[in-house]
């Protein structure tokens, strides 16, 4: 039997481990090659599809990059004013106590113009997931500074790497909404690695079950990449990630009740 | 001799040429394209299809969702 002949009774119905789940979109994403949002994305849609509540989940898409969600996951979706998607996910979920609502939104938008929105929504401790992708920088509008870049780190708009006695120091989100009494689960993952996806998933999924048990806020951060912005080929960003980001930004789960 | 035989279908049209799956294959199964797709990006392909096992890793960290993976019993 020739290696060919081989490879295609290998490729059968039968044989399928993992192909796209269908509530993701036919669309190709607009992403640049390499960036997270692409394999977040897909995490949420396998959990939804798993959790069989496709026609049940609402999402508020930020501005930002991911401002095109609503491209990508076929669920219902509603597009927020930057920063105020927590506001619109706590009046849709209040409106609708049984749907699942969930807000994505970059470091952007919810560490910086959003700051106020999500405190306040984890303090009420309304029962939505967020889920923050955190990449240290202003993607969309060209590699700016942002709240959470790193000291030293440099972008179009700290050339010189961020001086923190000047701009402030990088924002653990993370470790500040996990004191309030609001959150249930707030956890930090990243989507680097096989094995990370597969902790992110099961993240994902926990935000959402707690949601359906009525629990509260569940807040899930994701350490990622931005290769254009950082100015590196997408395998470099991820050594860049392991390197530089991973000891500011620890990954684990900070808090479940 | 492994225990499993795998192989995968990337549809190389969609995809970016990121390269994520070349690193995440334990078997060193995928390599970029010396040619190009429509867009002009190097896509991924099976260099070495013998090595594949099917474990999925490349399908799991794909942004674009562009693999899909089999996997049979090794005859």
């Amino acid at each position: 039997m020739t290696a060919t002949t081989e490879i295609n009774n290998i490729i059968s119905e039968e044989n399928l481990v993992y192909k796209k789940t269908d509530v993701l979109l036919d669309n190709e994403m607009h992403y640049c090659p390499g960036c997270t949002h692409g394999v977040i994305h897909k995490v949420i849609a396998e959990v939804i599809e798993e959790m069989d509540i496709q026609d049940k989940t609402i999402g508020v898409s930020p501005v930002g990059c991911s401002v095109l969600a609503y491209n990508y996951i076929d669920i219902d979706w509603q597009q927020a004013a930057h920063g105020r998607a927590p506001a619109l996910a706590t009046a849709t979920s209040r409106l609708m106590p049984d749907k699942y609502v969930f807000t994505y939104q970059g470091d952007g938008d919810l560490a910086s113009i959003g700051c106020g929105e999500i405190i306040h929504a984890c303090n009420r401790g309304e029962n939505i997931v967020v889920v923050f992708v955190n990449n240290a920088i202003y993607g969309m509008t060209g590699g700016q500074m942002a709240p959470t870049t790193l000291e030293n780190q440099v972008t179009a708009t700290s050339p010189y790497g961020r001086d923190c006695t000047s701009t402030g120091y990088p924002m653990k989100m993370s470790e500040m909404v996990s004191l309030l009494p609001g959150t249930r689960f707030v956890t930090r993952q990243s989507a680097e690695t096989a094995g990370a996806v597969r902790k992110l998933k099961k993240a994902i999924r926990k935000g959402f079950e707690n949601t359906r048990e009525k629990k509260g806020l569940s807040f899930i951060e994701i350490v990622g990449t931005c290769s254009s912005g950082w100015k590196l080929s997408p395998t470099q960003s991820n050594e860049w990630m392991k390197e530089n980001m991973f000891p500011y930004y620890p990954l684990g789960t900070l808090k479940d009740e | 001799m492994a225990k499993f035989k795998g192989a995968i279908v990337v549809d190389t049209e969609k995809c970016k040429g990121c390269g994520l799956c070349v690193v995440s294959c334990p078997t060193a199964v995928i390599e970029l394209a010396r040619g190009v797709n429509g867009k002009g990006y190097h896509y991924a392909h099976m260099a070495n299809p013998d090595a594949c096992i099917g474990c999925s890793s490349c399908g799991l960290v794909c942004p674009d969702t562009v693999i899909t993976v089999y996997r049979a019993k090794a005859s």
